[in-house]
C-alpha cells in the first residue's frame, strides 16, 4: 500500500514534466496571441526524433536536442502558416499537427517496440534516499526539475519583466504594439517557436524517460490536454503547473488502480484523462466572464502587419 | 513600424475584390504540385526511387479494377465525413472528433447487426444507418451541449470525446461483444449478410455505401448553396457579428454544424463495419476522422471541391498501400504527403483572398 502510494506520488512528477513542458509552451504562444493547436502532433515527432537520436547516439542530452528542434521545425512551419500566409490558426494548427503524427510515425517506425535506458535519476545533495521526501524532492531526473525551474522563470517573466509585458501587449492589442514599434510579427515567431521547442522536449520525455519506450501514439492525446491545461490555468503559470500536476496523477491512475486490486477495465481507466479534460473545461468555461479576463484579446485571430 | 534593415521587396496585400473561384481550384492545383514536390525529396532522402514508388502511388492503382475499387471504397467514408464537417467549418464550428462520431456510429450498427444476426430482413441495414447516424449524431451532440450551454471549447470536447470512443469500443469487442467462437482475438462475430453493403463493382471491394457519400453531396449542395439556413451558417462563420445582429443565433450555428459532422460521421462508420470490416474490431478506421478534416479544406468547403478532394485523398491511402507492398514505403509516408496537401493549401490560399504585390520600396506610412 505504501509502495503503492509513494510510486504514485513520485510517478505523478514524471507523468507531469511533458504536460508542462507542452502547457507552458503553449501558453507562451497563445500569450503572444497565437492559438497552435499542433501540439500533439509536434510532441509526437519530438517523442520520436528524440528516441532514434538517444538510441543512434546513447546520448539523452542529444536525444532533448533534436527532439526539440523537430518540433521547433514544424512550430516555424506553423508560424509561417498562420503570421506569414495568414492562415486560420486553428486550420494551420490542425495541418501542422497532423504532419508531425506523420513525421512521427515515419522516423519511428524503426525503432517500434524498442527501449532506451531511462534518464537516469538524481541524487541531489545525497538525500534522495531519506525516506519519503528523499525520492520525491531529491530522486527525479533533472527534467522535472527543469520543468520546475522553467514554471519560475515564466511566471517571473510574465508577471515582472518588461519582455513578459511587451509579449502580453502583442497578444491583447497588436496593432497598439505594432504603433508604439514592436515587432510583433517577430515577437510571435519567437513565441511559437519556444513553445515548439518545449513541446519536443516534452515529447522527447516522454519515449526516452517516462516511458522510455517507443510505440507509435505514445502521446495519446496529451498534447490536446496540454492546450486544454492552458484554459484550466486561465494563462497563469502557476495555475497551468497545478493543472499539470492533476492530470499527471489521473494518467497515473491507470497503472495504480490495479495495484490497489481494483475490477476496473482498463479501457475506463485509459478513457480517464479524456473524461477529466471534458469535465473541468465544461466547468471552467462556465463562468465566462473568468475566461474573458484572462484569455489574450487578440488569440486565434489574424494579424496583417501592414492592416 | 518598418524595419530599415530590409531592402528586399516588401509583399503588400490587397484584398480581392472578385471572388475567384479560379483562384481557389489554382490554389488546390498548386498544393498538390508542392506536396508531390516535397514527397519526392523525401523520398529520395529515405532511399527510394521517386520514380518506381510515384507509379505505385498514382499509376498502378487505375490499373486494375481492384485499384479503381478500392479508390472507391476509401472515397466513401472520406466524401461523407467531410462534407459533414465543412457545415460546421463555415460557420467556425471545429469538429475534429469525427473519428469518435464514426466509432460511435459503427458501434451502435454492429450492436443492432450482432442482435439480429438471424435476421435477413432488407431492413437491417437501413436500420444499421439510422442507428449509426443517431449515435454519431448524439456523441457530437454532447459537444454541442457543452459548447452552447457551457462555453466548452468544441476543438478541445470533440477530440477528447473522440479518444473516449476508440476507449469505449476497445471495451466493448474485448469485453462484452466478443465473439465468443473467436480465439480471444478483439473483435466481434461476423455480421450476417442481410447486415452487409451489396457490391458496386463486381469483381472489386466497392460497396454502395459510396452512393451515401453521393447523397451526402448532393444534400450538403442543396442546404449550403441553396437554402436559407445554409446561407446564415456560412454568414455566422465569415461575419459573427452580422449574423448576431441578423438574429442567426450561434447556439443554432454550433448546434446544425456538429450534428451534420456526427450523423455523416456516423453513417461512415456503418459504411465501414457492414462494409469492408464486416464486424466490429478494435482498428475500424485507418483515420478518416483526421483525413476528411483535410478532405474538407482541400475542397475549399465547398461540396462539389469536396468531391474532388475526397477522390485524391482516398488514392492517397491506396497508392500509399500499393507503395508499402511494391516499394516497402511505409504508410506514414501516406499521411505525411496527405497532410503536406492541407499546409501548402493553407499557405497558397492567401493568394486566393489577397492579391500579393511585390513593393520595392517601402516608405509609406502604415494605416
Amino acid at each position: 500500500m505504501m509502495d503503492t502510494l509513494m510510486f504514485i506520488v513520485v510517478g505523478t512528477l514524471g507523468a507531469t514534466t511533458p504536460l508542462l513542458f507542452a502547457a507552458l509552451g503553449e501558453l507562451v504562444a497563445e500569450r503572444s496571441g497565437v492559438l497552435n493547436l499542433s501540439i500533439e502532433g509536434m510532441m509526437a515527432s519530438g517523442a520520436a526524433v528524440g528516441f532514434a537520436v538517444t538510441t543512434l547516439s546513447h546520448s539523452h542530452s542529444l536525444g532533448f536536442i533534436a527532439g526539440a528542434l523537430a518540433a521547433g521545425a514544424l512550430s516555424l512551419a506553423f508560424g509561417v502558416l498562420v503570421l506569414v500566409c495568414l492562415a486560420n490558426q486553428v486550420a494551420a494548427g490542425l495541418a501542422i499537427g497532423l504532419l508531425g503524427l506523420g513525421v512521427s510515425a515515419l522516423v519511428g517506425k524503426p525503432f517500434e517496440g524498442n527501449t532506451v535506458p531511462p534518464l537516469p535519476k538524481l541524487n541531489v545533495l545525497g538525500l534522495a534516499h531519506v525516506p519519503i521526501i528523499g525520492p520525491i524532492l531529491f530522486g527525479q531526473d533533472i527534467l522535472v526539475y527543469a520543468g520546475v525551474a522553467l514554471l519560475a522563470i515564466l511566471a517571473w517573466i510574465f508577471k515582472r519583466t518588461k519582455f513578459g509585458l511587451i509579449i502580453r501587449a502583442v497578444g491583447e492589442a497588436p496593432t497598439a504594439a505594432r504603433d508604439i514599434g514592436y515587432p510583433v510579427i517577430r515577437i510571435r515567431f519567437g513565441c511559437v517557436a519556444f513553445g515548439g521547442l518545449l513541446a519536443g522536449i516534452g515529447g522527447a520525455y516522454l519515449s526516452t524517460a517516462y516511458t522510455a519506450l517507443w510505440t507509435e501514439g505514445l502521446v495519446a492525446g496529451r498534447g490536446w490536454i496540454a492546450v486544454a491545461l492552458v484554459v484550466f490555468g486561465s494563462w497563469i503559470p502557476l495555475r497551468i503547473a497545478v493543472g499539470a500536476y492533476v492530470f499527471g496523477a489521473i494518467s497515473l491512475l491507470e497503472l495504480s488502480i490495479q495495484g490497489f486490486g481494483l475490477n476496473v477495465p482498463s479501457q475506463f481507466l485509459s478513457a480517464l484523462p479524456y473524461i477529466a479534460t471534458i469535465v473541468v473545461l465544461a466547468v471552467i468555461s462556465r463562468d465566462a466572464t473568468y475566461l474573458r479576463l484572462n484569455r489574450p484579446v487578440a488569440l486565434g485571430k489574424v494579424f496583417r502587419s501592414d492592416g | 513600424m518598418r524595419e530599415g534593415l530590409l531592402t528586399l521587396p516588401r509583399l503588400k496585400l490587397e484584398l480581392r475584390t472578385d471572388h475567384s473561384r479560379l483562384a481557389l481550384v489554382g490554389v488546390s492545383l498548386m498544393a498538390i504540385i508542392a506536396s508531390f514536390a516535397v514527397g519526392m525529396i523525401l523520398l529520395a532522402i529515405l532511399g527510394r526511387s521517386p520514380m518506381r514508388v510515384s507509379n505505385a502511388f498514382f499509376i498502378q492503382p487505375f490499373t486494375s479494377l481492384y485499384g479503381i475499387g478500392e479508390i472507391l471504397l476509401k472515397t466513401g467514408p472520406l466524401l461523407l465525413i467531410a462534407q459533414g464537417l465543412a457545415v460546421g467549418y463555415r460557420a467556425n464550428v471545429w469538429n475534429i472528433g469525427a473519428e469518435g462520431q464514426l466509432t460511435v456510429g459503427a458501434i451502435a450498427a454492429g450492436v443492432l447487426a450482432l442482435s439480429f444476426d438471424t435476421s435477413n430482413s432488407v431492413f437491417l441495414l437501413p436500420a444499421m444507418i439510422i442507428v449509426g447516424a443517431l449515435a454519431g449524431a448524439a456523441w457530437a451532440a454532447i459537444a454541442a451541449f457543452l459548447r452552447v450551454r457551457w462555453n466548452a471549447n468544441e476543438i478541445l470536447t470533440t477530440f477528447m470525446l473522440s479518444s473516449v470512443a476508440l476507449q469505449l469500443l476497445y471495451y466493448l469487442v474485448t469485453g462484452p461483444l466478443r465473439d465468443p467462437l473467436g480465439q480471444n482475438f478483439p473483435q466481434s462475430a461476423l455480421f450476417s449478410d442481410a447486415a452487409l453493403f451489396g457490391t458496386l463493382i463486381p469483381g472489386s471491394r466497392a460497396n454502395t455505401s459510396l452512393l451515401l457519400g453521393l447523397a451526402a453531396t448532393l444534400i450538403s449542395y442543396v442546404f449550403m448553396q441553396h437554402s436559407i439556413h445554409g446561407f446564415r451558417l456560412i454568414v455566422s462563420g465569415l461575419a459573427p457579428r452580422a449574423a448576431r445582429y441578423a438574429g442567426f443565433g450561434e447556439a443554432r450555428a454550433v448546434w446544425i454544424g456538429l450534428i451534420a459532422g456526427g450523423i455523416c460521421a456516423g453513417i461512415a462508420g456503418v459504411g465501414e463495419v457492414a462494409g469492408p470490416i464486416g464486424m466490429l474490431q478494435r482498428v475500424l478506421s485507418p483515420g478518416y476522422g483526421f483525413a476528411a478534416i483535410i478532405v474538407a479544406f482541400l475542397g475549399g468547403l465547398h461540396p462539389i471541391g469536396i468531391m474532388f478532394a475526397a477522390v485524391l485523398m482516398a488514392l492517397l491511402y491506396v497508392g500509399g498501400d500499393f507503395a508499402l507492398v511494391s516499394a516497402s514505403v511505409p504508410n506514414a509516408f501516406a499521411t505525411i504527403f496527405q497532410s503536406l496537401l492541407l499546409v501548402f493549401y493553407l499557405a497558397g490560399a492567401l493568394l486566393a483572398v489577397y492579391r500579393v504585390r511585390l513593393v520595392w520600396r517601402s516608405s509609406e506610412v502604415p494605416t
